[in-house]
């Protein structure tokens, strides 16, 4: 090789190293946050405009559909990987994610820059920050509270004609069901009725198969049947808790309410689903997360006065409990911009960041948010976002979380949608995956 | 006079680089060549396979980097073959697979032999019917549960209006007896074509001599079809059906996207409940085994079903 050549070829290395090395240098003021995509996601793009403005951090954002996002975001927190600088992770992720040193502890961090966790909502706390659960050992900032609750069509209600009938049917008036048996009854009046010429249905609720959905629809409705996760007395006891009598019932119901009450071809719905549905008009109730409840009170064909909202009515006992939905805000191990995105935590956290978070569509979890005396009317879904927050449960959050998740799906789709073997045989067949996958841990 | 090329390239290369390749064999350069291929090969494909039946006696959890990984033995595989839903995975596989198989070749072939004939339109209508395999397989599937939506899918409109059903009263995706059906009427939609491709190319290899011998002979129809046709077709049909067999049984993205391996576990293929397992789960040394045990039966089998092959096409 000439040297003529030999000078060319390291003129063109030189350039080459510096085209590398130029966004490498671009990007050290900028932070990229992992969460779903959905409606608060981008409401988030916009709060943290303000963050932009106020530190010079430009943010990135990583959004992946709620089917694929445990598995596009698991995947990158297993392979160590650099993308993501903040995770707004699952509220199960997060026993996994500590034991696993993928998430930054921030106690520390909370203690030094004074943000304290008795001022959020108790249940987000446990739900979204704490590893193990009631310890004060914190992995992430209570980012988003969410729960199941339910909306319905209040101006259908509100037809004296239908009130009329079901009066006459059912002794009672029209009105939010104080219990799942009430609940049953609507949705039963309302199936396959016509309204403005136009076949409507009962409810719309959660079947999906290949993520989560199933469960978290199941689990909402269990809860206040008496199902416990284990002996409370003993932790991992699952014999006779799963699959008690009460949890029989409950999960017995939830296909009573399948079968009975929900549109065509209802098979595989979850939260985008059963949106769908309820947008379009095609049933009269809708379960689903809270975070969907701005989107519909904005709707030009449901929202407004058009719609209503309750929390989860109560079993058969009398108790009501939800499914806690929701999210903590967590810095990644492997991220190198650790101090950037602890700057961002600290932005978040603040009262008027959280005040405008929950203008925007954000359900900020900070007490003095929510603990506010105009909050309850402030939109017409407020309530009851605090009267469900108030009742939660929440699904395993143990590092095996995803076998446990797994086996629910495939047990209660089993039996809801497939219509094989019996409630006491799903249930008794998963407390026994379930302690399968205890025993495979080490937990007895 | 003018140099050739390699004259030219010859008085280019620098003396350095000319004495260094001087005295290297024809074998030498041509493993040269080869190496990195074959550093490739071993990179992405061999070294993975070991590694997979390395992690296949283990415990390792991918999630899980700070457990000790302990060696298990077979324990892993004798759980697997022991495992009742497995074999029912497998089961919905084999149902799969064969319903699949059967109705592709003997549409693609009926297909192929209509095409085969001279026609107006021909060309056309091979257009036509090769489109399907040409889309991905994640757009048809997204794309095929509208179509058998209940209230406003055209599938369940088409059924309705020939057999006089109420459309929303069967939902092909939500029904256990049907959903199995579902995802065979798509793949065959989609994969068909390829089929009939092949068919084609074995029906346009057959001379016409033999046809104007076997005409001279007075054999009907029928018996040409019999003696000639499907013999001489026979390899490409079987190729045929050994493609779309390991095709089909590591199927994976357009049932996921019909019907999520539901309901509940009707159309759970073995590839769904292995990558629940690998990539879900997160029980990295039990889903090696489980893709061990996958790749010898699919090896196994391929290679039986080559040898025979190989046989057909010597006769």
């Amino acid at each position: 090789m000439t040297f003529r050549n030999t000078r060319s070829l390291a003129a063109f290395g030189t350039l080459l190293a510096a085209g590398v090395a130029y966004p490498g240098q671009a990007s050290a003021k900028d932070l990229t946050l992992c969460w779903a995509a959905w409606d608060p996601a981008n409401a988030l793009i916009e709060l943290s405009k303000d963050f932009e403005a106020q530190s010079g951090i430009k943010m990135k954002f990583e959004f992946v559909p709620w089917p694929n996002f445990a598995d596009r975001m698991l995947n990158e927190l297993n392979s160590g990987g650099k993308l993501c600088d903040l995770m707004i992770g699952d509220s199960q992720w997060i026993g996994g994610a500590a034991e696993n040193g993928q998430y930054v502890k921030l106690n520390d961090f909370f203690d030094k820059e004074g943000i304290k966790m008795s001022d959020f909502i108790p249940a987000t706390v446990v739900g979204y920050a704490e590893w193990p659960k009631n310890s004060p050992n914190y992995w992430a900032l209570p980012a988003f509270g969410d729960v199941v609750g339910w909306s319905y069509r209040k101006d259908w209600f509100a037809r004296p004609e239908l009130q009329a009938e079901f009066k006459e049917k059912y002794g009672r008036d029209l009105a939010v069901p104080k219990t799942f048996g009430e609940l049953k009854d609507i949705a039963q009046f309302f199936q396959k009725r016509e309204i403005d010429g136009k076949t409507v249905y009962g409810a719309a609720i959660y079947t999906e198969r290949g993520s989560e959905g199933i469960t978290m629809g199941v689990m909402d409705v269990l809860y206040s049947f008496g199902f416990k996760y284990e002996n409370p007395d003993k932790p991992y006891e699952l014999e006779g808790y799963v699959n008690s009598a009460e949890a029989v019932k409950g999960l017995e119901f939830y296909k009573e309410l399948y079968d009975c009450c929900t549109p065509p071809g209802h098979s595989d719905a979850y939260m985008s689903e059963d949106i769908d549905a309820y947008k379009s008009g095609q049933v009269a109730l809708h379960m689903n997360f809270a975070f969907t409840w701005p989107g519909i009170n904005a709707d030009a064909n449901v929202g407004g006065e058009k719609s209503g909202y309750f929390p989860n009515p109560a079993g058969p006992d009398g108790a009501a409990y939800a499914q806690l939905g929701g999210q903590g805000i967590s810095v990644v191990s492997s991220s190198q911009k650790q101090e950037d995105a602890l700057a961002y935590i600290k932005w978040f956290a603040q009262p008027e960041i959280q005040q405008k978070w929950w203008q925007m569509g954000g359900y900020s979890a900070l007490r003095k948010v929510v603990e506010d005396p105009g909050f309850a009317t402030s939109q017409p879904y407020a309530q009851t976002f605090l009267d469900s927050m108030a009742i939660v449960q929440d699904f395993w959050a143990e590092p095996s979380y995803a076998s446990l998740l797994q086996a629910a799906q495939k047990r209660f789709h089993d039996y809801v949608v497939a219509g094989q073997g019996s409630a006491q045989d799903a249930l008794d067949g998963l407390a026994k995956d379930w302690t399968q996958v205890f025993d495979d841990e080490g937990k007895y | 006079m003018l140099k050739s090329s390699v004259d030219r390239v010859a008085e280019a290369t620098p003396h350095a680089i000319a004495r260094r390749m001087h005295g290297l064999s024809d074998r030498a350069l041509a493993w040269l060549f080869v190496a990195p291929s074959i550093v490739l090969l071993l990179a992405v494909n061999i070294f993975p396979l070991i590694w997979t039946i390395r992690l296949s006696f283990t415990n390792f959890r991918v999630n899980r980097p700070n457990a000790e990984v302990e060696f298990v033995g077979l324990k892993n595989y004798l759980k697997i073959l022991s495992d009742r839903d497995i074999w029912l995975t497998m089961q919905a596989t084999a149902h799969f697979l064969i319903w699949t198989i059967v109705l592709q070749v003997l549409i693609g072939f009926t297909l192929a032999y209509l095409i085969n004939k001279k026609f107006r339109g021909n060309d056309v209508w091979t257009t036509i019917i090769v489109l399907p395999m040409m889309l991905s397989p994640a757009v048809v599937g997204n794309f095929w549960t509208f179509l058998y939506q209940p209230q406003i899918g055209l599938f369940n409109y088409a059924v309705g209006f020939l057999t006089g059903a109420d459309p929303s009263s069967f939902s092909m995706i939500g029904d256990v007896s049907l959903a199995p059906w579902a995802i065979i009427i798509v793949d065959t939609w989609m994969w068909t074509p390829f089929v009939m491709l092949i068919c084609l190319a074995g029906l346009r290899s057959i001379p016409p001599s033999i046809y104007e011998a076997a005409e001279c002979d007075r054999a009907s129809n029928w018996r040409q079809f019999w003696t000639i046709t499907i013999p001489l077709v026979l390899p490409f049909l079987m190729l045929a059906v050994l493609f779309r067999g390991i095709e089909n049984f590591k199927m994976f993205d357009l049932v996921v996207q019909l019907t999520g391996g539901g309901p509940g576990s009707i159309t759970e293929l073995t590839s769904i409940n292995l990558k629940r397992e690998a990539f879900e789960k997160w029980r990295t040394g039990y889903a090696s085994a489980y893709a061990v045990i996958l790749f010898v039966t699919v090896f196994g089998l391929a290679s039986i079903y080559v040898k025979a092959l190989n046989k057909v096409k010597q006769r």
